[in-house]
This record gives C-alpha cells, structure tokens and sequence, in this order.
C-alpha cells in the first residue's frame, strides 16, 4: 500500500458516492456503509501506526503527484509523529462518531453523506503537505459542517451554524492570505517541506509598511487558526455552535475539529516562521493562561451541560497553548531547557489528543441524557446516581478525566505542560495552576447537581445508559486510562518529530534573533 | 518474582492487591457471593500478613540505614524523562504496616457496620482503591508518583465521604474536601515545579543530593519547601485548610477511622516527614506555626462540640497539628511517633465511637425515631453498663491522646513537647509555640474526658432509648480491643525497654532522624541531644497540663462540681465562637465562595451576553449595516440614478428626437442635405 | 467651355434641382421627377468623367446601367402611387405618413 494515505482521505468519499447510490429510504444500509468505510479507515490507520516507524521525525509515506503545475501546485501527502496521532483520532472518533449519530432519523442520507466528507476533509488537513491542498481541505471541512448544524441542530442552528461558518471563514480568509504571501515571497511555491527552508530566510529582515514579514505572516496565521483553537478572545463561536450541533458533530468538533488550529500553528507557524515563535511565545503563553481561567470560570457558571463542556473545551486548549510557548526555553539547545521544551511541547500534544479522548467522551455522555431527558439544564436533574448508576460511572470517569485527576492521560498532559512551561513562564505558570483548583470545581459542582442528592421522581424511570452508547464510549475511556497509566506509547510516538520541530525552531529561529 | 527483591516484591503486592480487589468488586461486585466483600478482606489480610513479615525482618536486620530503591522509567522524550519508582526503608515499612493494619480492621469493622448497605461492593471497591493510594504514597520514591497517589487519596476520599450521596450533606462534604485538598494541591504542584525546574529530577534522594549542592536556595527554597507544605496542610487538614475535616465524618464512621483519622490525613505529616531534609529554617518556622497554632485552634473548638464525630475530627486536626509542629522544631521522628501511635487510639476512638453509633442506630430504628440525632452526646449518657467493651477500649484510647503514663499517646507526645520545649529554648522569640503546644495538651485531655464522661457515664439522658442500646457485635468489638492494646505504650518500647517514661524501643532504634540537607540548620543529633535534655522537663509540664485537663473534666462532667452551663455562660463569647467553628465556613462563604461564583457568573455574562452578543455580533451587525448602506447606495445611488439614468436619459432624447420623425420623407431628406453640407463645411474648412 | 467644371457644375445644379424637387414638392409624381434629375445628374457625372478622368468605357456602362434602373424604378415608383391613389385618393405624400405615430 503505497498511496495508503490517500486512501485514508478519500476512503469516506468513496463511501459517500456509494451512499448517493443508494434510495433515501434505506436508512439502515446507509448507516451500516457509513459505519463500514469508517471501520475500514480506522482499519487503515491502525495498520499506517503499525507500520510507521516513530523512531525518524520526518516526514513518511510521502505521496507526490503533479497537479496544477502553472502554479507549482503539487497533491503532497506526507505523516509524520505530529500528524499521525490525529490521523489515528479522527479515525477513531470517526467511527465512533457514526454510533453516535445512529438515531438521526431526518434525511440520513444527506447526514452521512456530510459526515463522510466532512471526515475527508479533517484527514486531509492532518496529511496535506502542500499549501494549496492545505487550504482545500480546510475549506472542504467548513462546508459539510455547517449543514450538519445548521440542518440537524438544536433549535438555534441556523444562527449557530452562520456564526461557526462565518467566523471560521474570515479566520481562512486570513490565512488565505497568508498563504499567498508565503507563496509570492518564498520562491513561489506552495510545497511546505520547501517553504519550511526557504521562509526563514526568504523572509528575514523583510519590512512591509514598516512591519516584520515574519510578524504580519505569523499573526495572519495565528489569528486564522486561533479562531480554530478556540483561542481567547475568538472563542465565543465555540460554546453555541456545540449547545446547537447534534450530539456526533459536538464530538467531532470538540475530538478534532478544535485540534486543527493548534496543528496548524505547530505545522506552519512553528516550522516556517520560527522567528515569529520567539517573538510570540509570551503572548502564547498569556493567551493560554487566559484561556485555562477564563474558560473555567465561564463553565463554572453555566447551567447548561453541554455548555459547560463546551467551555471545559475553552479551558482545556488553553493548556496546550501553554504548553506550546515553552519551546523557546530550549533555544541554546544546551541540557535543561531542552527538557522543559520537551516537556512542554509533548504536553501539548499529548494535550490535543487527550482533549480529543476527553471531550468525545463528555459529549456523548451529554448526548445520552439529552436524549433520555430532552434537556440540559445541570439543575433540573439530582441524584441521578441512584437513577442510572452505570451512565454515572461513566459521567464520573469523564469528569475525573476532564479534571485532570491521575491516571488518567489528562494528567499526565497538563503536568508535562505546567513542567514544561514553568521554567519560561513562571508567573503565568503559578497564576495558571489555579485551574487544577478550577477544573475540579466545574466540573464537581456540576456533578453534585446532576448526581448527588435526593433522587428526582420525575426521572425515577429513565432508561440506563445502552450497550450501542456503551460502545461509545468504552473505547475512549479505555484509552484515557491506559495512556494515563502508561502515556510511553502516544510519547514514544510523538518524540522523534517533535524533538526536530523544537531543534528546527531554536535552531533556526536563532537567526533574526530579535525581530 | 519481578524485581528479584523480597522487599520490593513484597510491596508491590501489598500496594497492588487492594486495586486488584477495587477493581474485581467495582465491576462484577454485585454478582458475586457476599457482594464480595470477602475478595476485599482476603486482599487486605494478605497484604497485612506481608506487612506483618516486612516488619519482622526490619526488627530481625535492626539496622537503621536499611534502604531499597526500584527505578523505572515512566515517560523518555529524550531529554525530558520521568522515572516512577519505590523507596523502601524503615519509615515505609512502619508506614505499610500502620496502613495495612487500620485498613485490615475496617474492612472487618465494616462488615457489620456496613451490612446491608445499598452499595456495599462499591464500599469495599473504594476501600481497595483507597488502600492501594495511601500505600503508594508511602512507597513513593519521588514527587511526581507521591503527587499520582495523593490525588488518587483525595478521589478516593471524595467517593467514600459521599457513599451516602442521597444526603445532601454528604454531597457538600465530599466535594468541599476534593476542592480543598486541591487548594493545597495547587502549592504542592507549584513545589514539585520549582524544586523539578532547578534540581531536573523528582527523586527525593536526587532532591536531596541537589538541595545540598545548593542547586536550589535561599528564597527560592523556602518557597518551594513552602508549596510542598501546602500539599500537606490540605491533606492534613490544617488551618486555614482545616474545613474539609470535619465536615468530611458525613462518611460511614470506619471510613473517618481509616482516612479522616490514622492514614490519609497523616499522609501530609508522612510528606513533611519524608521531605524534611530540604526545608529551610524560614519554612520550618512557618511549619510549626502553622501546626501549633492549629493543635491549639482545633482543640479548642472541639470543647464545645456536641456530636460525637466532629469532637474526634476536631482532636484529629489538633493531633496532626501537634505533629506537623514537630516537623516544625525539627524533631520529625517524633512527628512520626506520634502519628504511629495517633493511628492506633484514634482509630480506636474512631471505631469505638462507630460502635456507639450503631447502637443508638438500632435502639433509635426500634423506637421508629428519626429525629433524633444518634451522633449528638446529649442524647447519651451512661451507656457504660450496656456497651462496656466499646467503653473501656475507648476509654484507653482516651488515656492515650490524653498523655497518661503507660499509654503510647504519652511517649510521643512527650517527644513532641520536648523538641518544642528544645526549640523554643533555642529560639526564645518562638515561646508562644510551647504555649501552643501545651495549651493544646490541657484541652485535649479536657474534652476526650468529657466525650467519655458523656457518652459512657452519668445518667442516660434519653431512657428509652437507652433501654435499647446494646454492646456491638464481636467482628465490631474485635477491632477495638486489639487497637486499644496497640494504644499501650509497650508495644512501641519493645524489646528494650519496659520503663513507660522512657521511649527507647525498636521505634527509635530503627527510624532515626537524618540531617537537613540545607545550610544553616542543626544536626540531627544537636536536636537529639536537646530533645533528650528537655525531655524531664516535658514530662513534668505534660503530665502537669494532662492531670489538669483531666481533672476539671472530671469535676465538670463526672461529678458536676463545676456547672458547664455557667462556665459556658461565663465564656459566653468564646462559647459562641467555639461552638460556630468560629464561623470559618462562614466566613470562607462570605469572602470567597459566594463572591467567586457571583464573579464567575458575571464572566460568564460578560463572555456570552455582552461580548459575544454585542462584539462578536456587533461585527456581523455592523457588516449588515455597513451592507445596507452600500445595497442603499448601490440600489439608490448607482442602479437607479446612474444605470437607470443613463436609460432614462436616452428615452427622455427619444421623446425630444421623435419630434423630428415627421414622417416626411422630405424632411429626412432635409436633413440628410443639412448634414451634408455640415459635413462639407467641417472637411472644408480643416482642409483649409 | 470643353472642359470638366462646366459639366460638373450642370450636373451639380441638376442634382440641386433634383434634390430641392424632392424635398419641397408634395406631389408624388413631381417627387419622383425630382429624382429621376437626381439620377441624371449622375449620369452626367459619369460621362465626364468618362471623358475628362480615368474611367474610359466604365463610366458609360455605369451611365447605362443608372438609365435602365432609373426606368425600373420610375415604373415600380408609378406603381406605387397608383397603388397609393387607389388606397387614399391623393397622391400627396403628406397624406399617406401612415408610418407617423
């Protein structure tokens, strides 16, 4: 298998040409080809992890297939030990997320259809090593989104939907630009392994209207993909379009959708503007630090469940973005900043794809009772324990992870991260471990509500958690517990290419020095 | 059988079995005999009987600088590695055995206490979980796997307090403990950074080894000495933390025994002990001050209290405060001591008042009486003569945290006095810490006499119920009696000594105090010697302060000379303030929770209701003004005048040419001859 | 007197003669004749400048050509405007401006 990668991305489009095939009616088939070609990708991701060898930081299984060659624009897949973590989440959660939605009754066909395409695009964003494409498939990943919203959302979906599109639109239209003016100065090409050369030096010293380049690019970038994060203060379109999406987009989006901003910036931001990085890791790190607060104390308020997930998600990215930033402890390259770079990096990795676990996790369980309850609202529930003891071992699993209790992989993320960063960022660090104090809080206070006390006659005949949403979440739960144990296998994964990311970075990054 | 060693082997064991058996009962639990509480107590028994054999061949080695270390990697990005590993010596095997030991007789405990209880599989579960905890952080050989078990403690604290989640109270309490515990785990974090940051590594011996090649000083360490206390002072229990404590006896009773008593709360001391060596002088003052000041704060609430459970809460905090403020003065082996046999009574105490609980369970369920409080000492009194085993164990107990000759309270504590007394001589400007100290003495005697006075003497105060009160069962009482022999202090001084003032044993032959690593701090033997020189000097004081706090219980609540209402009347203020708590949940909801949470909602708002609303909206709002205007000006301005007016003015000069369109060919023809000759006359007169 | 001016000029006021018969006169017959000196007094171009310039035996074939269309036209012309006093019993060409609004 040679063009595996392909095959990872276009899998889901083949399963939606089949299921245009098929009459609107068959609902059950439609569902079972869905679950079926995301069976066979996460097959296929399974076996690319097999084969991948974690021990060289390149680039792997590179694909390179001439397309629109006026313009230098060539179809580049490539993974490597930062993209092959997602590949392998949104794989999983892909499939997992065909489960979820097992119930939609309205235009199936069409719900699937979307589902498998917006699946094409999110794989093509994590395997894209041309600019172009890159940007295609981000596009690719908008547009089915914003019908799953708008179409098989809660009662506000069309505003929710327009929001997410719009906000994540004027987000690409900046990087768009970004891009192109990547492309105009670095030798015309949209090839990012060539722009990763050719950018640093290309743009060093370069001024427009009296700005860096590398500044104007960098925060072009940045605010493109922050939006994504979300990043404070773009953040706001986050908690709506996850209270309005359907309980699979909710997974989705939080699983993966919100991991695209943070592996942009370390693909791009990070490799092509490594001057930029030093220049912006304080910002990176406040930025975080406002997140992990402002998040928690927003999700401390909320009434709404799904909300209050949704802002935990606020919360949670604000960790990596923390995480992140410490890279420039290791500029020098000498012992102990290499370790809190290493720390800190890793842990933000680590971060996204626990986040991803995590939150799949916490939105399916939303989902359920949602689904049991017809509603949401934290305080209309109480001593539910008693109620549905399973679906409260689970709920309960969730939350500890979510907050970041040991042994399960959450942990091990956030104390890489607040290790990793504390060297650098020591106030930011010390003002942010207030969240470990925060995230419990939420996300206890909610439980009690929702859990603990008398039990609410009203709900006294709600059917426990079943085996199709046990399905769900088991897996997740099993590897939230499993890497938290013993986190070796994501690390052992990751550290080739993220440790020649941070050299490329300080390295590189030396150069300019001060912008 | 893994690592080749019998001490390492044997521990992981004794750490793993209880999560096996946590494991086994959380998931099939329910389906199998006895709801498998037996799995459970066969974990247990197990892992007590290796404790047991683990103790036996440090008393057989005898030697005091008995170590094993097991190292393995945990986390190896290259640069960045973690290592988890083991660290057994003297202190850990002690530490094995006292939780080995507690948690064996509350699972026994429990069988009656918990019988039909609607989760009794997950009780033991949590019961295994929490064992499996507690012993992991007593293996700990770094901070990183010491800060993986604390937390575990602290969830599986939280679980157990709220076993009884129907009540609201229960509820409160669990998650007021979860959120206080990690408040100081929040200093503990930041500790574990600073010391990780400056020494690269979590292991206490390459901490130690950093300190003393002075990679971390001056402020710096004190600070993070000051973050890792924090851990401790949240976990055990210590002021301004002290506020979980108490509230956490809404757990069944031999939970408090196991954790709110003898070992989870005690792992803060363990910490603190086990850190000792990187303290600075700065921060073990702070330590003893904050450890006194809670010995002497706590007891004196717990004077006044009424239910049974929150005076032993109260005692506990002002016990573990008593020992943290030996780590203070430096005597840190003392602090161990006293946590040993602080164990042992307070468990028995614990157990003891567990069992008068059940009785006055049972009488007040035959009577059909829910109201009444079977927890408050007001409804007790004289239960002597129906319960006498619980009677006379706790009673024991009581002697024992009282400091009476013969009992194990005496020897520690008066280790404790003496390193105080020691301090304080060496720091005149301290004396208030021996006040403390001794303060705390007096009370405590004072208000466990009066919990027995009440409970088990006098005049029963409810008769009916009193009629039907009865001693526990044998699996209750069994528990009882061994702790309460395990309170006598022979069991400590063995085999050289029989002498009861003297504290020579196996104990202080085996766990001998190390050197601070810092610059600037006495030896440990500078604070053996002067601990050994105050030491008549502390037995006189105590027993002094001991036999006053004694007797005026006695004269109160025995004999009734001294009428309590009037002293409390007398007080009346300090009454107030004790009975409330002084009313630091209060406070504490006043200054901090309430106006957090008013904070956080109006966060929230500002988030959702006005910035998103009005901002991020306000882009899309003034897109569509800025729309409007422009659809305005493009309609109005450029289609309709512009565009449209381009077509109107070409109709408005149709309607003035139709004019010309006579219709007559002459006409036409007229003007083609005009345009002729303009034509002509233009052409003529460029040619000229 | 033989040379080319003169011939032009007879010609130019033929044609002015045609043109002010064409354009003032509004009976349809007298229209016609207006146009009829209009075509002769091309004819008359023509052949001096047959005679005079370079166009040799072409410009008689023209002058030709110009008399057999000019009777073609004259007898569809007379057609028409029997036709046209069939129709409207006049042939003043005012009367018949049908095509007028």
């Amino acid at each position: 298998m040679s063009n595996i990668l392909s095959w990872i991305i276009w899998l889901p489009v083949i399963g939606m040409l089949v299921i245009s095939l098929i009459p609107r009616n068959n609902s059950k088939i439609i569902k079972q080809i869905a679950a079926i070609t995301s069976g066979i990708q996460l097959l296929l991701a399974t076996y690319l992890w097999q084969v991948f060898d974690s021990s060289i930081g390149e680039m792997q299984f590179m694909e390179r297939v001439e397309w629109i060659p006026s313009f230098n624009i060539t179809y580049i897949l490539g993974v490597d030990g930062l993209s092959l973590p997602m590949v392998l989440l949104m794989a999983l959660i892909g499939f997992i997320g065909i489960f979820v939605s097992w119930n939609i009754d309205k235009a199936v066909k069409g719900y699937f259809s979307l589902f498998l395409l917006l699946n094409t695009g999110v794989m093509g964003v994590f395997l894209a090593l041309d600019f172009f494409l890159f940007y295609i498939f981000w596009e690719v990943m908008l547009l089915p989104m914003y019908f799953l919203i708008g179409m098989w959302g809660g009662p506000q979906r069309e505003y929710a939907a327009i929001k997410f599109f719009l906000y994540t639109l004027a987000g690409s239209v900046l990087m768009l630009i970004a891009i192109l003016a990547l492309y105009f100065t670095c030798g015309n090409t949209f090839d990012m392994l060539v722009l990763m050369e050719t950018a640093p030096v290309a743009l060093n010293g370069m001024l427009w209207w009296g700005m860096s380049a590398i500044k104007v690019i960098w925060v072009l970038l940045f605010i493109g993909f922050a939006i994504k994060v979300p990043v404070f203060p773009f953040h706001t379109w986050l908690p709506l379009a996850h209270v309005e999406a359907p309980t699979a987009i909710s997974v989705i989006l939080a699983g993966v959708l919100l991991k695209l901003g943070v592996y942009g910036i370390l693909r791009i931001n990070y490799t092509m503007l490594p001057d930029g990085v030093f220049w912006f890791a304080g910002a990176l790190a406040l930025l975080g630090l406002i997140n992990v607060i402002w998040g928690a104390m927003c999700a401390l308020a909320q009434k709404d469940l799904k909300k209050l997930v949704a802002y935990s998600s606020v919360n949670h990215m604000g960790y990596t973005l923390l995480g992140m930033s410490a890279v420039i402890a290791a500029s020098g390259m000498n012992g102990s900043n290499l370790i809190s770079a290493q720390a800190g990096v890793g842990g933000a990795v680590f971060q996204m794809f626990n986040h991803g676990t995590i939150s799949a996790m916490l939105f399916i369980l939303v989902g359920v009772i949602y689904d049991r309850a017809h509603h949401r609202d934290i305080e209309g529930f109480g001593g539910l324990a008693s109620q549905m003891p399973v679906y409260t071992a689970f709920v309960a699993i969730a939350f500890f992870a979510g907050l970041g209790l040991p042994g399960f992989s959450g942990f091990v993320s956030e104390a890489m991260i607040f290790i990793g960063a504390f060297p650098v960022f020591r106030t930011i660090v010390i003002i942010s471990t207030l969240g470990i104090l925060l995230n419990a809080a939420y996300f206890l206070w909610a439980f009690q509500r929702m859990f603990f006390g008398p039990a609410n006659e009203k709900y006294n005949d709600l059917p426990e958690i079943n085996s199709r949403e046990l399905f769900t979440v088991i897996p997740l739960a099993v590897i939230t517990l499993f890497l938290g144990v013993y986190p070796r296998p994501f690390l052992d994964l990751v550290s080739s290419t993220l440790n020649l990311l941070i050299e490329s970075v300080v390295t590189i990054g030396g150069y300019a020095g001060n912008l | 059988m893994i690592t080749g060693n019998f001490y390492t082997d044997a521990s992981l064991v004794i750490l793993f079995l209880p999560l096996l058996g946590f494991v086994i009962n959380i998931l099939f639990g329910k389906k199998l005999p006895r709801q498998g509480d037996w799995i459970s107590i066969s974990a247990i028994l197990t892992t007590l009987v290796l404790a047991l054999i683990l103790f036996a061949i440090m008393l057989k080695n005898w030697d005091y600088k008995f170590s094993h270390e097991v190292i393995m990697p945990w986390i190896d990005m290259g640069a960045f590695k973690i290592e988890l590993g083991f660290w057994v010596d003297n202190i850990t095997i002690v530490m094995l055995l006292v939780v080995a030991l507690i948690s064996s007789m509350t699972h026994i405990f429990s069988l009656e206490y918990m019988k039909g209880d609607i989760r009794y599989n997950r009780y033991y579960a949590y019961l295994g979980l929490f064992t499996f905890s507690m012993n992991g952080i007593v293996l700990a050989n770094n901070l990183m796997s010491l800060y993986i078990f604390w937390e575990l403690v602290g969830v599986s604290s939280y679980l157990l307090i709220g076993h009884w989640f129907e009540k609201n109270s229960a509820a409160d309490a669990s998650k007021k403990a979860f959120l206080t515990n990690r408040v100081g785990d929040i200093g503990f974090f930041i500790g574990i950074m600073l010391m990780f940051t400056a020494i690269g590594s979590f292991n206490f011996q390459d901490v130690f080894a950093g300190v003393s090649d002075g990679e971390i000083k001056g402020n710096l360490l004190t600070l993070a000495g000051l973050g890792l206390f924090m851990g401790a002072v949240g976990k055990s229990s210590q002021f301004p933390l002290h506020i979980w404590l108490p509230d956490a006896m809404e757990g069944p009773t031999p939970v408090s025994a196991l954790m709110h008593a003898a070992t989870m709360v005690a792992a803060g001391v363990y910490l603190t002990v086990r850190l000792f060596p990187i303290f600075t002088p700065d921060a073990l003052v702070t330590i003893a001050y904050v450890g006194g000041f809670t010995a002497i704060f706590a007891a004196t609430i717990a004077i006044t209290q009424n239910d049974i459970k929150k005076v032993l809460a109260y005692s506990t905090v002002s016990q573990l405060g008593y020992m943290i403020l030996a780590v203070g003065v430096g005597n840190y082996t003392a602090a161990f001591f006293h946590l040993l046999t602080h164990a042992m009574f307070k468990a028995c105490l614990f157990y003891g008042s567990g069992s008068v609980i059940h009785a006055m369970h049972h009488s007040l369920h035959n009577l059909h009486d829910h109201d009444t409080d079977p927890q408050d000492m007001r409804n007790m009194g004289g239960f002597h003569k129906k319960m006498p085993i619980t009677s006379t164990t706790m009673t024991l107990a009581t002697l024992a945290i009282a400091g009476v000759p013969l009992f194990s309270g005496f020897l520690s504590k008066d280790a404790i006095l003496a390193g105080t007394l020691y301090f304080v001589d060496q720091n005149p400007q301290h004396m208030i810490l021996a006040f403390f100290g001794f303060g705390a003495a007096a009370i405590t005697a004072f208000y466990m006499f009066r919990l027995i006075f009440l409970t088990f003497h006098g005049e029963p105060k409810m008769p009916k119920v009193f009629e039907g009160i009865h001693e526990s069962p044998s699996l209750m009482t069994a528990p009882l009696v061994i702790l309460a022999a395990l309170s006598t202090y022979i069991f400590y001084t063995l085999p050289i000594n029989l002498i009861p003032w003297k504290d020579y044993g196996w104990f202080t032959k085996l766990i001998k105090a190390k050197d601070s690593v810092v610059a600037g701090t006495p030896s440990a033997k500078e604070i053996y010697d002067g601990v050994h020189y105050m030491h008549d000097l502390a037995l006189v004081l105590s027993l002094t302060v001991a036999s006053i706090g004694i007797g005026l219980s006695f004269l109160m609540y025995y004999r009734s000379t001294i009428s309590s209402k009037s002293w409390a009347k007398r007080f009346g203020t300090f009454y107030r303030l004790s009975l409330n708590k002084y009313y630091f949940d209060e406070i504490y909801n006043r200054v901090f929770y309430q106006p957090f949470l008013k904070f956080c909602n109006i966060v929230a708002i500002i988030d959702w209701d006005l910035y998103d609303k009005y901002f991020i909206n306000g882009f899309g709002h003034v897109t569509k003004l800025l729309s409007k205007v422009t659809g305005q000006v493009d309609y109005d301005g450029l289609d309709q005048t512009l565009v449209d007016g381009v077509g109107r003015s070409a109709g408005g000069l149709g309607k003035g040419l139709k004019n010309i369109q006579t219709g007559r060919l002459q006409n036409y023809m007229l003007f083609a001859l005009i345009g002729v000759i303009i034509i002509l006359i233009v052409q003529y007169s460029v040619i000229l | 007197m033989d040379n080319l001016s003169n011939y032009v000029l007879i010609s130019a006021i033929l044609f002015s003669l045609g043109l002010f018969g064409v354009i003032t006169r509004r009976n349809g017959v007298a229209v016609l004749m207006g146009v009829e000196l209009i075509l002769n007094s091309a004819n008359v171009n023509f052949l001096a400048f047959a005679r005079f310039g370079g166009m040799n035996m072409s410009g008689h074939v023209y002058a030709l050509f110009v008399i057999v269309l000019a009777a073609a036209e004259a007898a569809v012309a007379l057609a028409i405007i029997i036709n046209i006093f069939n129709n409207f019993r006049t042939i003043n060409v005012d009367d018949v401006s049908e095509l007028k609004q």
